[in-house]
């Protein structure tokens, strides 16, 4: 049923279904045959599509091409790392070993598993100079609630308990706040200076010994390293306080400097940003947390470790450990072990030292490249060597041209548009992050697109205020998804009695 | 610069136009001591030799195609998954795009989500679906979050089954330090043997939140029409956590009255992986719908007249609402909600239905074929699905050892969990065990009763 | 930009009707927030409320906000229609749009309409 009264350009899968079609058969059974429960136990209709398997495939085909991608090109989204996602990766998780094992088997049957999960915890240690690692949060937003959730343990456990408020800058993403508010902490917000750091003087007044934590994505949300990194990390240190890092960026920092080394105490990772976990249009994503070795006690439940050590020609026996003060079990089972992990491991295996640092000095390299190639053109309110990305003004002088009719012109030039709006501290915001798989072609085309875009602003506006033009979809009526709430669809009414 | 695509010359002509001279000179704002560390990772391997290790890595577990009988369940279970859902999720265009944040070019994602919305209501009976959690646990956890806020914290008791997953009862606990919350029905004397009747003597006017599981952790269906209209009119929440491939077969638990409905959806086309990633699903009623965290996808229409779908109600979310949001979310599990959707539309009605039918006879053969061995008993007399509870001569992982020596994977021993069922064998049977692997987990049974 | 002289601001963006005890939010606001889709009353009938504490939740399309008390006093009255039809709150805020009625109000730190006007002026740059 068409809800909302548009035109259809896709069928729903209800839509497409036909009584008595039929899908994949199931075989016959081989055991003699029990009653069913009895009725009052048992569904009385079960309303669920119908169709041949052809045309399940060409319905997810059709939808498949309305999707841009990063298989199908640029997608400089801001803090996003849509890096290209190797396709090795796609072939090693869905290896029977690790596709057909079950979460609950004996260790001694899953000795791969626990291997390649021990050896993505040393590594992850390693390329972060953390102390502990847990693999088991699902996500960068489950990550950051395991950590905040271990920040409070560990002032609990000190019988500190007056410390009730999280220090977050104004650049940070609003995961952050949320994460803290989740824990019934206050938010303290500290402003960021002149040149994209935080403000000393303002971090200064806000350290008391009510202070939790200081939550900083470094580089921040701005693309900047804050050049004054160590003396933040101080004031937090010094106030009683824990840091927390964001490792939503740290696509700019492998091999280039370790968090733990410059006193972080606290961060979770994006295997899915940095590590080539494809993103899946949302999900799943795979949020491991490092901590430092004060914290380590308070991890989630279980870690892998080795509960039997090697001897001679025996290999270590791996298996599950509780630290001592857990904070508890984040999900069920281990993480995202075959999703997630699984490519991860094969992403670092494939580079090695090197490579990673390879990956950091071409994200760097290729964000200030389009930097430097779009500076005449946009306003850079944050104007110094970035890191993996960087921040331009989306507006002009005299202009009614917007960053939103910018991002949706650029569709029309075939690329995705950069994160906007985001950062709130810089009006108009194009937040773009090229990553280290875009080679100078492409980079290039883009910087070029913008230009014409800029001059097509000053020249034809409405071409911008009415772009999308040449996608499936033009622009949605949001107003109109929000106050008519259709959140589902169904069989059409009269279904039964149809063909 | 195993995929980066930049030549050095390249390379050289991008330093001059930043006007630096090397990359290492991109790095200046780096503290200069801790610049640069030097890695102790192994050397890099090519894809011929990491697809060589992991393969090896992989061969190393027994796994449960190629190796292993198993019967293993208790929140993950063994199903075949169907040709067509792999083909369809690795399309890059599903799997390399981001969260739908442009819906100009995201239309795929978000008609497929929307689908999934759909599937889902119509499996549970319930209004309305999110775009899923992490998995059944994060999923049961926000359902508490949901009460939580529905109440504004005005109500702060919550109780809970013991035969809800304990897992899943862990999860809730991780989740809920920050809410001050009072926890009960699942403490340590709690009767786990006991039926849905026994949690109504907790339930109060400060109730907001009672938590059971459909089938519960032992695979026993309950009808919990009258628990639900008893929670109801002392103003409480009901929380149904269920199992997809038993709602196939069985009442509803929107029939029941159910507020919210939410569980594990691993079961419908997303392998076992040893844990993850799964699929969360969260329904519940339209009144709920602000309260409820995650993303939501709804209809709407483009500027062309074109019938198109959007995220929708994105205030709720935590990068607007910020330390006021319910949950902290970002994200959901898109591609594994597209693979579930792949599964109920490729099976489609009939299918499904084979499948749930397969699970009950196959499981109710195995329950009556291993009642008969000497020693053995089924714990229980409710009806179940396709799990369900043997209580063994000797403790359970003795029973499993040798189990395993002969090929078995046996079941979760529930002593693990339950002190008081150290002999319990929770046992899962799905359509990929054939009778011959049934019946020989029937004949090592014996073989060690007579030992 | 409406501002009826006869009522009282907060400057967050409330306004209070000393007559009759009626709060709600301001033109202003409605047309910050844009299109409101929901509206949530944090406060019952007969409770306590406390100038300067939340008192409502309002989402639009693009924002979210909290509302805050006036004055303090009990709550005497809610508008059950706009929680049926936020959009009230943007059509007529100042009217059908009001949001609850706080009875023996004793007026937190408000301003005449005046005051008000200079105070979103200067937001505006």
């Amino acid at each position: 049923m068409n809800k909302t009264g548009g035109t259809i350009v896709e069928p729903t899968i209800f839509e497409l279904s036909s009584p008595g079609r039929l899908g994949v058969r199931m075989p016959a059974s081989d055991v003699p045959e029990t009653a069913l429960p009895q009725k009052n136990f048992l569904r009385s209709e079960l309303p669920l599509p119908e169709l041949a398997e052809v045309d399940v495939v060409r319905h997810y085909m059709r939808l498949s091409k309305f999707n841009y991608s990063v298989d199908g090109g640029f997608y400089p989204l801001g803090s996003c790392t849509m890096k290209y996602n190797p396709k090795i990766n796609e072939d090693t998780c869905r290896y029977p070993g690790f596709l057909y094992t079950h979460p609950l088997q004996p260790i001694e049957t899953v000795q791969g598993n626990l291997a390649l999960v021990y050896e993505l915890q040393e590594w992850l240690k390693e390329i972060s100079g953390f102390a502990g690692i847990t693999l088991q949060p699902a996500a960068g937003a489950h990550g950051e609630f395991a950590g905040v959730l271990i920040m409070h343990a560990y002032h609990k456990s000190r019988n500190d308990t007056k410390r009730t408020k999280m220090l977050i800058p104004d650049a940070a993403h609003g995961t952050n706040p949320a994460s803290a508010g989740l824990l019934g902490m206050s938010v303290v917000t500290i402003p960021s200076d002149a040149r994209g750091n935080v403000d000393l003087k303002a971090l200064e007044a806000a350290c008391d010994d009510t202070v939790v934590g200081m939550m900083l994505t470094n580089p921040n949300t701005l693309g900047m390293f804050d050049e004054n990194i160590e003396k933040v990390v101080k004031l937090v240190h010094d106030c009683g306080g824990l840091m927390y890092g964001d490792g939503a960026n740290l696509n700019a920092l492998l091999g280039i400097v370790r968090p733990g080394d410059l006193g972080f105490d606290v961060m979770h990772f994006n295997l899915h940003k940095t590590f080539s976990v494809p993103h899946g249009g949302g999900g799943p994503g795979s949020g491991p947390v490092g901590v430092s070795a004060q914290l380590a006690d308070f991890l989630p439940a279980p870690l892998v470790g080795v509960v039997e050590e090697a001897e001679d020609d025996v290999p270590p026996l791996y298996g599950f450990v509780t630290p001592k003060h857990t904070i508890g079990r984040m999900k069920a089972f281990h993480g995202h072990f075959g999703g997630g992990l699984v490519r991860a491991y094969t992403y670092i295996a494939m580079h090695g030292p090197d490579g990673l640092k390879d990956i950091s000095q071409y994200a760097v390299l290729n964000a200030n490249y389009l930097q430097a190639r779009l500076r005449d053109t946009y306003k850079i309110p944050y104007d110094r060597i970035c890191m993996h990305e960087f921040v331009a003004e989306g507006q002009f002088e005299g202009s009614d041209v917007r960053a939103l009719d910018i991002a949706k012109r650029l569709m029309d030039y075939n690329f995705h548009p950069p994160t906007n709006y985001f950062p709130l501290i810089v009006h108009e915001a194009l937040m773009i992050e090229p990553t280290e798989t875009e080679n100078k072609d492409t980079l290039d085309r883009f910087a070029d697109a913008l230009i014409k875009i800029a001059e097509e602003a000053k020249s034809q506006p409405d071409l911008l205020h009415n772009a999308p033009s040449t996608t499936e979809f033009g622009r949605m009526d949001e107003v109109k998804a929000a106050r008519e709430l259709v959140l589902c669809c169904w069989l059409p009414e009269n279904y039964e009695t149809m063909k | 610069m195993t995929f980066i695509p930049i030549s050095p010359n390249e390379r050289d002509a991008m330093l001059k136009t930043v006007g630096v001279k090397s990359l290492d000179d991109l790095f200046d704002a780096i503290p200069k001591k801790h610049r640069f560390p030097k890695l102790d990772l192994p050397p890099a391997l090519t894809e011929m030799e990491a697809a060589a290790h992991l393969s090896e890595m992989a061969q190393t577990n027994e796994n449960v195609r190629e190796h292993m009988i198993s019967f293993l369940g208790a929140g993950a279970y063994n199903h075949y998954v169907p040709s067509v859902v792999d083909h369809m999720l690795r399309r890059g265009e599903f799997y390399t795009a981001y969260t739908p944040y442009q819906p100009e070019i995201s239309q795929g994602t978000l008609q497929a989500i929307f689908e999934y919305q759909s599937l889902m209501t119509n499996l549970t009976g319930m209004e309305v679906s999110n775009a899923s959690h992490y998995d059944g646990a994060t999923a049961t956890a926000e359902a508490v979050s949901l009460a939580y806020a529905q109440f504004r914290g005005k109500r702060k008791k919550i109780v809970i089954s013991p035969t809800v997953h304990p897992q899943y009862r862990e999860v809730i606990q991780t989740y809920s330090q920050g809410m001050g919350l009072e926890k009960v029905g699942d403490d340590e004397s709690a009767n786990a043997e006991a039926g849905p009747e026994a949690l109504m003597s907790h339930v109060d006017e400060s109730t907001m939140l009672v938590v059971v599981q459909y089938p519960d952790f032992f695979g026993r269906i309950h009808d919990y029409t009258k628990l639900i209209e008893d929670a109801h009119a002392k103003g409480a929440l009901v929380c149904i956590v269920a199992n997809p491939t038993a709602l196939i077969m069985l009442k509803t638990p929107a029939e029941m009255g159910a507020d919210i409905v939410v569980g594990e959806a691993q079961p419908f086309g997303i392998p076992l992986w040893y844990g993850g990633p799964y699929l969360g699903f969260f329904t519940t009623k339209k009144s709920y719908v602000h309260k409820m965290a995650g993303r939501l996808i709804g209809e709407t229409v483009d500027s062309r007249g074109q019938r198109a779908y959007v995220l929708t109600l994105t205030a709720r979310e935590q990068h607007i609402k910020r330390e006021r949001a319910t949950s902290n979310i970002c994200t959901n599990q898109g591609l594994l909600a597209l693979a579930s959707a792949l599964y109920m539309s490729t099976l489609g009605k009939t299918g499904l239905q084979q499948v749930a039918n397969l699970c009950y006879q196959k499981a109710h053969y195995a329950a009556s074929e291993l009642s008969k061995i000497d020693g053995c008993d089924l714990c229980f007399d409710e009806p179940f699905f396709h799990e369900f509870v043997l209580c063994c001569p000797k403790p359970a992982s003795e029973v499993n050892e040798y189990l395993l020596e002969h090929g078995i994977f046996g079941g979760y021993d529930l002593g693990q969990d339950y002190s008081s069922l150290q002999n319990h064998l929770l046992i899962a049977v799905t359509e990929m065990n054939s009778k011959q692997e049934i019946d020989t987990l029937v004949e090592v049974l014996k073989e060690m009763s007579h030992e | 930009m409406n501002t009826p002289s006869n009522l009282m601001y907060a400057k967050s963006d409330e306004w209070f009707d000393p007559s009759n005890g009626a709060v709600g939010i301001t033109d202003y606001a409605q047309n910050q927030l844009s299109d409101i889709v929901f509206v949530e009353i944090l406060v019952d009938e007969g409770e306590e409320v406390t100038a300067g504490k939340p008192i409502a939740s309002v989402e639009s399309v693009k924002a979210s906000a909290e509302i805050y008390a006036p004055a303090s006093g009990k709550v005497g009255a809610i508008n059950k229609g706009i929680i049926e039809k936020p959009e009230i709150l943007n059509s007529d805020p100042f009217g059908d749009g009001w949001m609850i009625k706080i009875e023996g109000g004793a007026q937190g730190d408000l301003m005449d309409s005046a005051a008000y006007e200079k105070h979103c002026e200067e937001r505006a740059h």
